[in-house]
């Protein structure tokens, strides 16, 4: 299959722009794909039409647009799907090649993720109940009802739902899926590698009978992005700190920043550290560390050196392996300047004398590496001597984390937001003093990886409260 | 008229040129001061447009930094001119003195303008920077050579660009919707049949009120430069191809070069600018060895040449480049084409701003 043209979609509609961007297949002038790129004002002002795409949902029930939505996900999975505008099909296997060819990602990475994506289409049930909280979907169909005995009633905040996606991590799109059952029509802003995801998942959507007017796909360029942060009713997007600072008092955007995720052991379970290795390594490496749910510091509360050391050892034997090699785990990068930057900090924090790259002892060749024309950075333990040490909170876009020691009563006082905490203790009493820091969005008690989430019990934001908004109401008698 | 009549017509122009600007009788007293320090005679040695590169880049900061009275003509000695400004975010703007040469331009832009879409006697608005701006005077002459008035909304570019530099986009957003508002009310409410506005300010009406179904029926666009995806969705889109889009490309020092609106659909949208020859002209060059002309086909720097009686200014380097295209039936000279600010592949360029 030739590179295909990936179009602009407007209300499901196919609009090829004069301004067509080629990505190229990482490490070669070899095309693959052609992009349409949107002008800011043509997102602007198709912006004041999403009302139509928001009736073409309503004439759905949510009941029906769920089981659309577990449709959608077999046909994601399994299905050959429409690619570009010249009819060309891809196969799940052309999807795995192609969004390889562009982001760096192993094979065996882009399968883990579409089961992942998979599992969000068919628990759509499920998460949907968690995040109304058991809800009768008919509430939304008829715009009121009842809920636990008590009359409800939901407005949609929105038109739309906007998500600014990035290039590193496709699973981000299970984000936006649960959307369409809530019947808000979603426009998409791919990032600039990774066209692949939200168009397939469109295309199953689509297969599956939901109206093609619910999809809006527009590749575009940073004016577009700033005129869909500006504009759209909601906005998810994703970003670091300052990211996160600049929209912290504006209600129609949901910044999904850096997670600091963190795995604690208490003082009651430490002596037992080396039952929680493969956790830790797990919480460390899953997705080739990319997840905001990734570990990125470990605190414990004696055996830094030793825990860090097991660690390392293991993470070590990750390493940069082909694309297509079933046991690759670690991702290159796209932007090879990316991994240079990340880099270039991580050896500034090394400069500190409580900080030392323990991985260095265990790892073949340096943590920058290149292979066949890829840019990799290869796992890194740092064992730090206090939270005080700049790398000791740090989140990299790689199997990285800290190690520090830290006598379980100041932990709390240290470690700041968490989105998710793992703690490894089973004293009562400060299980609940963790419950009660509202600093942790997602805790998990007992040895739980950090990056194993459930779908119905939103970890960052909750999908319907951004999207509906509870009124009260009354019916007259006569009514 | 052939390339070849074009061509003699221009050197004939710049030997015009050089005796009306370089004789003490006509000549201002800048270029009869830059002659003395140069030490040769641009009438002697300068007999067409190729000999213009003995010239050195005219620099735009003489503008600013010599009186105006130094670019007075000796023929015009006595008359009070206009000024008109460009540039000037902060300090001194750069100013051009004129008299009747925004006239001649816009008066000679007319004649390219169709009758259908641009009826005569039809009313018109400015939206855009007036102030000291040659566009006001101009507009407003075009209207009513054409037989109509013109109404106006101002725009201040320098703030904008101010805010714009300070990140303050929200405040670009609110000062764009109180000129949308004036805008509009006056479209809404008076005869109106065409619009001379800027790309985006054009968009920012058009997402208001439909254009066309408010009587506007041609749309003369200048100010920054314009993807062929954006030209074609302001055709399509934002006129709903019921009002012509007329792009040019000009500013205070030129004039205005003209497209040929007509024929943009079957161009995929890549607009081509012909200058007002041999008032004004445009030569594509090497951006690091200006001397030589680019190909045909190629991206280069923008260079405008100004020949006219009240202002000669020889090799200006413009913020712009642009692809070198060929001359066409209706203009014998080369066009320029796919005009973007110079560098915009390399730099961030504030452009664009309202």
């Amino acid at each position: 299959m030739s590179a295909p043209h990936i179009p602009i979609l407007r209300q499901g509609k196919p609009y090829i722009s004069l301004d067509v961007q080629t990505v190229n297949q990482l490490g070669t002038d070899d095309p693959a794909a052609e992009i349409s790129f949107a002008c800011a004002d043509m997102i602007k002002y198709d912006l004041h039409k999403m009302g139509d795409a928001r009736e073409a949902l309503k004439k759905f029930s949510c009941e029906e647009l769920v089981d659309i939505t577990k449709r959608a996900g077999e046909i994601f999975l399994n299905d050959d799907l429409s690619i570009g505008v010249k009819g060309d099909l891809q196969s799940p296997e052309d999807y795995v090649l192609s969004l390889a060819a562009t982001s760096g990602l192993p094979h065996s990475l882009i399968r883990m993720n579409m089961q992942r994506l998979g599992g969000i289409f068919g628990q759509i049930d499920d998460i949907f109940q968690g995040l109304t909280r058991g809800l009768d979907w008919s509430v939304l169909d008829k715009g009121y009802g009842e809920q636990g005995g008590a009359p409800v009633s939901f407005s949609p905040t929105t038109d739309e739902l906007a998500v600014i996606l990035p290039s590193n991590s496709p699973a981000v799109n299970a984000l936006w899926i649960p959307a369409i059952a809530m019947k808000v029509p979603v426009l998409l802003k791919p990032g600039r590698e990774e066209p692949w995801t939200p168009w397939r998942i469109i295309q199953a959507f689509i297969k599956a009978g939901c109206p093609a007017e619910a999809f809006n796909l527009y590749p575009t360029q940073h004016d577009g992005s700033g005129a869909i942060i500006r504009r759209a009713g909601r906005v998810m997007l994703f970003g670091d700190d300052s990211t996160v600072k600049q929209y912290e008092n504006d209600p129609r955007i949901e910044v999904h920043g850096t997670g600091y995720s963190k795995f604690v052991i208490g003082e009651d379970e430490i002596e037992n550290w080396e039952q929680y290795v493969d956790s830790m390594v797990e919480s460390v490496s899953a997705n080739s560390g990319r997840s905001c749910i990734c570990t990125s510091t470990i605190v414990v509360p004696k055996y830094g050196d030793e825990i860090a050391h097991a660690i390392s050892k293991r993470l070590a034997e990750i390493k940069p392996l082909a694309q297509d090699d079933p046991a690759a785990k670690l991702s290159g990068f796209a932007n090879p300047q990316f991994a240079e930057w990340i880099n270039e900090a991580v050896e500034e924090g090394l400069q500190s004398d409580g900080s030392r790259d323990i991985t260095s002892e265990y790892r073949e060749g340096e943590r920058f590496e290149e292979r066949g024309g890829m840019n990799y950075l290869q796992p890194t333990i740092i064992r730090v001597d206090s939270f005080d040490e700049p790398l000791a909170l740090r989140e990299f876009l790689f199997p990285f984390a800290s190690v520090v020691e830290c006598p379980q009563a100041d932990v709390l006082d240290h470690v700041g937001y968490s989105l998710v905490l793992t703690a490894v203790t089973k004293d009562v009493d400060w299980i609940n003093q963790l419950f009660d820091c509202p600093e942790i969005e997602r805790l998990n008690v007992g040895n739980v990886p950090t990056n194993r989430i459930s779908w119905n019990q939103p970890h960052e934001g909750n999908l319907f409260e951004f999207l509906y908004t509870r009124r009260s109401f009354a019916f007259a008698e006569s009514a | 008229m052939t390339s070849d009549e074009a061509k003699a017509q221009l050197d004939e122009r710049v030997r015009e040129m050089m005796t009306w600007h370089f004789s003490d009788e006509t000549g201002c007293p800048f270029w009869l001061d830059w002659k003395k320090e140069a030490g040769w005679d641009p009438r002697e040695e300068v007999k067409s447009y190729d000999d213009i590169v003995k010239f050195p880049h005219f620099q735009d900061e003489w503008l600013r930094d010599e009186k105006n009275e130094r670019f007075v003509p000796n023929a015009y000695k006595g008359r009070p001119f206009n000024v008109f400004e460009t540039g000037g975010t902060t300090g001194l703007p750069k100013q051009r003195v004129g008299w009747e040469d925004y006239k001649h331009d816009y008066e000679q832009f007319s004649e390219q303008l169709s009758d259908e879409f641009f009826p005569k006697g039809g009313n018109w608005i400015m939206v855009g920077p007036t102030g000291p701006r040659r566009l006001r005077l101009a507009v407003e002459h075009l209207a009513n050579v054409r037989g109509g008035s013109c109404y106006h909304v101002d725009l201040d570019p320098r703030w904008v660009k101010k805010l714009i530099g300070r990140k303050e986009l929200d405040q670009v957003e609110r000062y764009q919707a109180h000129v949308m508002a004036q805008a509009v009310e006056i479209i809404k409410h008076r005869d109106i049949s065409c619009i001379f506005t800027t790309p985006r300010l054009l968009a920012s009406i058009g997402e208001r009120i439909s254009i066309s179904d408010h009587g506007i029926k041609g749309c003369f666009c200048g100010g920054t430069s314009m993807t062929p995806e954006y030209v074609r969705f302001l055709q399509e889109e934002v006129l709903e191809n019921k009002a012509q889009f007329v792009p040019t490309y000009g500013n205070t020092l030129m004039g205005l070069a003209v497209s040929i609106p007509e024929e943009l659909p079957e161009n995929n949208y890549s607009v081509t600018y012909y200058a007002p020859q041999p008032r004004a002209v445009l030569r594509i060059v090497d951006a690091d060895k200006t001397e030589i002309t680019k190909d045909y086909g190629e991206y280069g720097r923008v260079e405008l040449t100004t020949l006219t009686h009240e202002f000669f200014m020889p090799r200006f380097l413009e913020r712009d480049e642009a692809i070198r295209r060929k001359p066409h039936a209706k203009y014998a000279w080369d066009g320029v084409g796919d005009v973007r600010p110079f560098g915009a592949l390399t730099k961030k360029v504030i452009e664009g701003v309202y």
